[in-house]
């Protein structure tokens, strides 16, 4: 069951030629929906029965999504992928550029039929030059092959797609940014409403999707929405693709149905890596709450399950981390890219997301005290739930969670100028190098 | 209409009403930065959250449309939570130094403070500070204290029509600025000040000058144009320390432009004349009122006497006050004094030789004007001459209105124009008959308009003029016509007025003039005209000179009025030069000495400058408004209408005793009430009245003359932040490149221009796209200008380097 | 003005404009300040930002509000060569401090610097989304996965300034 939606290409050689994609069964869904001139509604209808939800990491079901979209209305629409990956922890949309284009063309095809959108744009972060350049040279396979352009198949139905390149902005995975960003603007997200299904690039009804979601619909028309549903559990139809890092022995992205158990997974990944133990996981991406080692070595990996647990799916991009992870530092680090990114529009984010770091940078200096693990948990939820986009919550989340799980260690912390970890740790690995708690190198490079 | 709750309380609106506008309508009080009624709503300050049921999170009430049965409540636990979180996060990073900024007392950010900060702060990181940049002699920054709200981003790009202020950078970093040091230039920039709501934008000139609750506040009307915007003008002891917009939504909304702002600097000039002057023996010597008014007199009689009543012309400002230009005319008409005029700018008056002129109004409302289809503007640069008309026009362009302009040079726009007509050589009467054609044929109307034929023997209409001709002539629209400044001050303004006329009359078109002065309109009801009294009446006898024909032939005296400087306000400063300086008498009533008027002037009369007189001025809708004054003139000076009451008693006028200014103010109304209204002559009568100019050469190099935006007036002239600005332009000849290579002139050269018998100057060149070919655009009124004639056809030439 | 933007830069530039409607030329900025960016020693003075700000008739404040927002677009000269450290959580888990510490001991700059040759810049980035392959750089167009200080200096080596 793994590798059988995004990834079914990679056992093929090279994987992303549209020779291996045809072989696979690609465009077989867009011929056919184009020569059958299949109703709108039908394909609307098996991407909602298929309960295909958004893997960007809202997980908003995507048959509802594109029902916002008014087909029928006259004037211009679009049609928008968003790979622009740049959570933690997440590096799934980079590898299906990479590897299957072509489907994410597939995909985006069958949107814009559904939408009676006539252009798409795949915008793509600024870093993914290689991507981008796969990506083209798909583009132009599939224009060569007819696939897209004017009067596809003598359809009557133009698509025309074009990428993107981003420059370098997190907050542009924000949907509403990323149009503002494809308009020429700074990233700076809109307040909605209007959402972008009535006023989105331009100010024409736009649906935004991921990468994966794109790459999942002609798998879906392939096979069917039963197929694709039963993958999965309910609610949650299909495979996910779960990114995994950290404290793993095979790092690396895992495609597995979702609902699968995290033990599982973790398994396929290798296992923590040797000698260690699990201490904590952040399941979804830098901005989802962590989960201590015991909650997360029950969980089960769909939206629902994750939910209950006090945390969020995300984009499926699981962070392990073992004992001898200081998780004042990590949350440091996390606290730092949240104010680096934060596009600066509204107030909470841009004075609160700074001064998050700042409080706990000053812990791990040793200039810490006890009232600033409160002050940490009172700024954060004086963010949460006051922003325009959810970066505030995304800054927010990982503060409460990291106390609320571990305050001992930042207690700690407070009172002894450094780490728990680094005073207990007795053991390092060859592999994983300064991690932990010193600055500075203890390993000479001869 | 939906219903709804705030606070417990049932309120209902139309639908879409925002909460915020719900709230300031009932008067609940919400606190905001970003949000401002006359700007786009970015909902990012955060500052105006609310509670509404059923939603999980506090709402912001600038964003959040009312619904039916929704349930607001503004000051409920989660929303004053909300509120005060965010006044925290507003706080940390912004300095504590209310004591040396000049916002403290009217600040909003120290008001909502006060209601929604707490006394100490829990951030005890380092304060993030801002390099401030120096963007002009207008706005004093201090980014540091920037909250970021982006009132004046949105200012620029929604209201003024340029971007010249961003928000640079990201996250905490953003900075609000120019990111390059670099002036900001528009017309309008000040009103940033009153939006920004910190101290991070504030007025330069009045920088540490005072403290807000020190100020006194008087309301008034702003001076330099026709527009007529409501001000209020702040003083302190005694002295005008700063002015703002005071909001008038039919008129200036909230904005006033820079001109209106920041002219009060020039009340402090140094030139102010403090006493009466009378010139002895070529020395200037203090005298005290009666003698002057009594030698100012004696000496108008005895030329009066000996040379009759054409022997002396009176010019008055057109930005005199009613009760001033009524008075005047009063006066002198009571001495026997005929040629009076406040048409300053004008050279041709050949369209209402003998007749009456029309009364110079917008023709329509300022609201209107924001709504109408198409608008031709002819010889107008609105955003320098009427900022705030300027404004209306980009509102209706924003709505899709078709704005022509048919213009001697191209200008920068900061909307979107239709067509931009520019003829060579200034020929602005071309075009204009180019449309006039086109309308004639495409309406098949020729016939009715038989007595225009000879003025359209050689026009073959452009592909642009049919096209404009198409949209003035496509009926059921509401077209509006202007004559700008450019049009009234060009050598065939009577043509053109003409002209116009006969569009306005065939398109169904309102015609409006956009005048000289804040108070033409007043000026041509108080019958400050050489041929129609007060109320616009016809004078059957003791017709006078206008303006241009008392300085064309040199007279033996001349009455000045109102800070009147001929030498930059006549449409031909040589001539008026060499009149002034030949006559044997000219009494200067001014608030200002300084400059030419020592050395032309006998006696100079010291009177109150705008803020110092009570009065009235007619804007160019015909609206009536009334002021106080907002402190007392400096040393003797008196209010003008005062000393003309005195001089109307001292020669036994009748009924000269007024005891307050609104006692002339309202003897005119009743007299306007009570006169008929103008006739004109019918156009086809006036139409031969111009005839001449049918014989005229198209051929050759002809002279534009514009006046600058900060050059308009003599207390704009004397407001040294202003002049201080890039708008300050150089004095130089600018040319089209073509135009430069046909006389071999390079934008290095100097060139001399001449009139046969009339003037010579030389000055340094520009070379200039914009301008059209055979065309010499000179800026007026500029310091060292004195020597340029009048508009119209010239010769150029080369002028060697080796003195340059 | 100084600075006119090459033929072939504005014909790469106008290749990105097709892909957007006619009016909505803004949309080019950010491809075309890469293109203006790479082919100018890899920064952005401000006549380049004039430049594209004409030449694509915009406001000049809008390019350097665009320019100032994105963090690939350098404002400052830069060396040659522009070296990005992912230091985020996965890498940092994986010892991007000792990556980091190697690299600047190596070229003798600390991040945000520049070497005396102007061979290389170094600098941190955010998240480059190989985490998998943790830790990871970007130098220019190109990914670096799975790093050591071995591997570093067969890169470097293969940069030849």
């Amino acid at each position: 069951m793994d590798n059988i939606v995004c990834f079914r290409t990679h056992h093929l050689n090279p994987p992303w030629s549209l020779q291996s994609y045809l072989k696979v069964g690609g465009y077989s869904a867009w011929k056919r929906i184009l020569v059958d001139k299949v109703p709108r509604q039908t394909i609307l209808a098996s991407i909602k029965a298929s309960a295909l939800r958004g893997r960007g990491g809202a997980g908003f079901p995507t048959g509802v999504k594109w029902g916002f979209i008014k087909a029928e209305l006259p004037g211009q629409k679009y049609v928008v992928c968003n790979s622009d990956e740049g959570e933690p922890g997440t590096f799934k949309d980079r590898e299906i550029l990479l590897m299957n284009p072509h489907q994410v063309i597939e995909g985006m095809c069958i949107a814009a039929y559904v939408m009676s959108a006539t252009v798409g744009y795949n915008y793509i972060r600024g870093e993914f030059w290689e991507p981008y350049q796969r990506f083209e040279a798909a583009l132009e396979e599939a224009k060569k092959e007819g696939l897209l352009g004017n009067n596809i198949f003598g359809s009557g139905f133009d698509f025309h797609l074009h990428t993107h390149l981003g420059a370098g902005a997190y907050i542009c995975g924000e949907e509403t940014a990323l149009i503002e960003s494809l308009e020429g603007k700074k990233g700076f997200p809109r307040y909605k409403p209007p959402f972008p299904a009535t006023y989105g690039l331009y100010g024409k009804p736009t649906t935004v999707n991921n990468t994966e979601t794109f790459a999942c619909v002609p798998v879906i028309l392939e096979k069917g929405a039963e197929w694709f549903l039963k993958l999965g559990v309910p609610g949650n139809g299909g495979t996910k693709i779960f990114s995994i890092s950290g404290h793993v022995n095979k790092p690396g992205n895992y495609e597995a149905p979702l609902g699968i158990s995290f033990q599982e997974l973790l398994k396929k990944a290798g296992g923590v890596r040797q000698g260690h133990a699990l201490k904590a996981v952040i399941p979804g991406g830098s901005s989802v709450p962590v989960l201590p080692a015991e909650v997360a070595s029950t969980l089960n990996m769909d939206y629902e399950s994750l939910a209950k647990a006090g945390s969020l799916l995300g984009a499926g991009s699981i962070i392990v981390m073992d004992e001898t992870t200081c998780m004042v530092k990590v949350l440091a680090r996390i606290a730092h890219f949240y104010t680096q990114e934060s596009c600066g529009q509204c107030t909470p984010c841009r004075e609160g997301a700074g001064w998050l770091w700042r409080i706990v940078h000053r812990i791990t200096q040793g200039q810490g005290s006890l009232k600033d693990i409160e002050l940490l948990e009172d700024v954060a939820n004086k963010i949460m739930g006051r922003t325009i986009c959810a970066l505030g919550d995304a800054a927010a989340m990982p503060v409460l969670s990291f106390i609320q799980h571990f305050r001992e260690e930042f207690v700690y912390y407070v009172q002894h100028g450094k780490s728990v970890v680094y005073s207990q740790r007795t053991s390092r690995s060859r592999k994983f190098l300064d991690y932990s708690g010193e600055v500075g190198g203890f390993i000479s490079f001869g | 209409m939906v219903n709804f709750e705030i606070n417990d309380k049932q309120y209902s609106a139309p639908d879409g009403t925002l909460i915020i506008q719900v709230a300031d309508r009932e008067h609940i009080a919400i606190p905001r930065f970003c949000y401002h009624p006359k700007l786009s709503i970015v909902a990012s300050c955060r500052m105006c959250l609310v509670e509404v049921a059923k939603s999980p999170k506090p709402l912001p009430a600038c964003a959040t449309p009312v619904a039916e049965g929704m349930k607001i409540w503004t000051h409920s636990p989660c929303a004053c939570d909300a509120q005060k979180s965010v006044m925290e996060f507003l706080l940390i990073n912004h300095p504590l130094d209310c004591p040396i900024c000049d916002q403290g007392g009217e600040c909003e950010l120290q008001d909502q403070a006060l209601e929604y900060g707490k006394d100490v702060s829990r951030f005890t990181e380092g304060k993030r500070s801002v390099k401030d940049l120096d963007i002009g002699p207008l706005i004093k920054t201090d980014m540091t204290r920037c909250i970021h709200c982006t009132r004046c981003v949105r200012f620029g790009t929604e209201i003024a029509g340029m971007r010249e202020l961003g928000a640079t950078g990201r996250g905490e970093h953003m900075e609000i600025g120019t990111f390059l040091e670099q002036t900001v230039d528009s017309e309008v920039s000040g009103n940033v000040i009153d939006l920004c709501p910190v101290g991070a934008l504030t007025s330069k000139p009045f920088h540490h000058k005072g403290r807000a609750w020190e100020l006194q506040q008087v309301a008034s009307i702003a001076p330099h144009d026709c527009v007529g915007s409501h001000v209020y003008v702040h003083t302190l002891r005694g002295e005008v320390m700063r002015v703002v917009p005071r909001q008038e939504d039919s008129i200036n909304e909230v904005w006033i432009s820079d001109r209106d702002r920041f002219s009060y600097s020039g009340l402090k000039s140094p030139d102010r004349l403090l006493k009466p002057l009378i010139k002895k023996n070529n020395e200037w010597v203090e005298t005290d009122w009666d003698l002057a008014l009594q030698f100012t007199i004696k000496s108008l009689q005895a030329i009066l006497e000996k040379e009759g009543g054409r022997s002396v012309g009176a010019l008055v400002s057109p930005s005199a006050t009613l009760e001033e230009c009524y008075l005047a005319q009063k006066w002198l008409r009571g001495m026997g004094i005929s040629s009076i005029d406040h048409r300053l700018h004008r050279m041709d008056f050949s369209c209402d030789s003998g007749g009456p002129s029309p009364c110079p109004t917008f023709g329509l409302a300022l609201t209107e004007l924001e709504n109408a289809d198409t608008i031709l503007l002819i010889g107008s640069h609105p955003r320098t001459e009427q900022p705030l008309i300027n404004h209306r026009l980009a509102k209706a362009a924003r709505k899709g209105a078709q704005i022509i302009m048919v213009n001697p040079i191209q200008y920068d726009f900061n909307f979107k124009v239709a067509a931009e007509l520019t003829p060579s050589g200034g020929q602005l009467l071309h075009p204009l008959l180019g449309i006039m054609n086109a309308l004639l044929s495409q309406k098949n109307e020729r016939p009715h308009f038989a007595w225009l034929t000879p003025f359209l023997k050689n026009t073959v209409s452009t592909p642009e003029e049919k096209q404009v001709a198409e949209w003035l002539g496509r009926g059921n629209k509401k077209v509006a016509i202007f004559l700008g400044l450019q049009a009234q001050a060009h050598w065939h303004a009577s043509a053109l007025q003409l002209v116009a006329e006969a569009l306005a009359l065939f398109c169904q078109a309102s015609l409006g003039y956009l005048t000289e002065g804040a108070n033409s309109v007043g000026a041509w009801v108080s019958g400050v005209l050489p041929d129609q009294g007060p109320g616009g009446i016809s004078l059957s006898e003791g017709k006078g000179l206008n303006a241009h024909s008392m300085v064309k032939t040199p007279l033996p005296a001349y009455v000045l009025f109102g800070g009147v400087e001929p030498e930059f306000d006549l449409a031909n400063t040589v001539a008026a030069r060499r009149a002034l300086s030949e006559s044997a008498f000219v009494v200067a009533f001014s608030p200002f000495r300084g400059g030419m008027c020592e050395q032309y002037a006998k006696v100079m009369l010291p009177i109150a400058a705008y803020t110092e007189t009570e009065g009235t001025f007619i804007n160019g809708e015909g609206r009536w408004q009334s002021f106080n004054a907002a402190n007392p003139p400096p040393g003797e000076a008196r209010p003008g209408w005062e000393v003309l009451r005195a001089l109307t008693a001292l020669c036994g006028g009748p009924g000269s005793l007024y005891s307050r200014s609104e006692e002339v103010r309202d003897e005119l109304k009743h007299i306007v009430q009570n006169v008929p209204s103008v006739t004109l002559p019918s156009l086809e009568q006036r139409f031969r009245r111009i005839e001449p100019i049918l014989s005229e050469s198209k051929e050759g190099l002809r002279v534009v003359t514009e006046w600058p935006i900060y050059r308009v007036d003599s207390l704009v002239r004397r407001s040294k932040p202003l002049q201080d600005t890039a708008a300050s332009p150089l004095f130089r000849a600018r040319l089209n490149p073509k135009t430069a290579s046909l006389y071999s002139i390079k934008g290095e050269n100097k060139m001399r221009i001449r009139r046969e018998g009339e003037f010579e100057c030389i000055l340094p060149v520009a070379v200039d796209k914009k301008i059209p070919e055979n065309t010499v655009h000179i800026a007026s009124a500029l310091e060292g200008g004195g020597n340029m004639g009048q508009q119209g056809a010239v010769q150029v030439f080369l002028e060697s380097n080796k003195d340059a | 003005m100084g600075f006119v933007i090459s033929q072939s830069e504005q014909e790469e530039i106008d290749r990105w404009l097709l892909k957007y409607p006619p009016h909505q030329k803004q949309s080019a900025v950010l491809p075309a300040l890469k293109i203006v960016q790479e082919k100018n020693g890899g920064w952005l003075a401000t006549e380049h930002l004039d430049a594209v700000a004409d030449y694509l008739s915009l406001p000049k404040i809008a390019v350097y509000e665009v320019a100032s927002f994105y963090s690939l677009f350098d404002l400052k000269p830069v060396g040659k060569h522009k070296i990005y450290v992912c230091t985020n959580v996965s890498c940092m888990l994986a010892g991007s401090e000792t990556i980091v510490g190697y690299l600047e001991r190596r070229l003798g700059i600390k991040m945000g610097e520049t070497t005396q040759d102007g061979c290389f810049t170094l600098k941190e980035a955010e998240c480059l989304a190989a985490c998998g392959g943790a830790p990871a750089m970007q130098i220019d167009n190109t990914y670096y996965e799975n790093l050591t200080p071995e591997k570093i200096e067969s890169i470097l080596a293969g940069l030849n300034g």
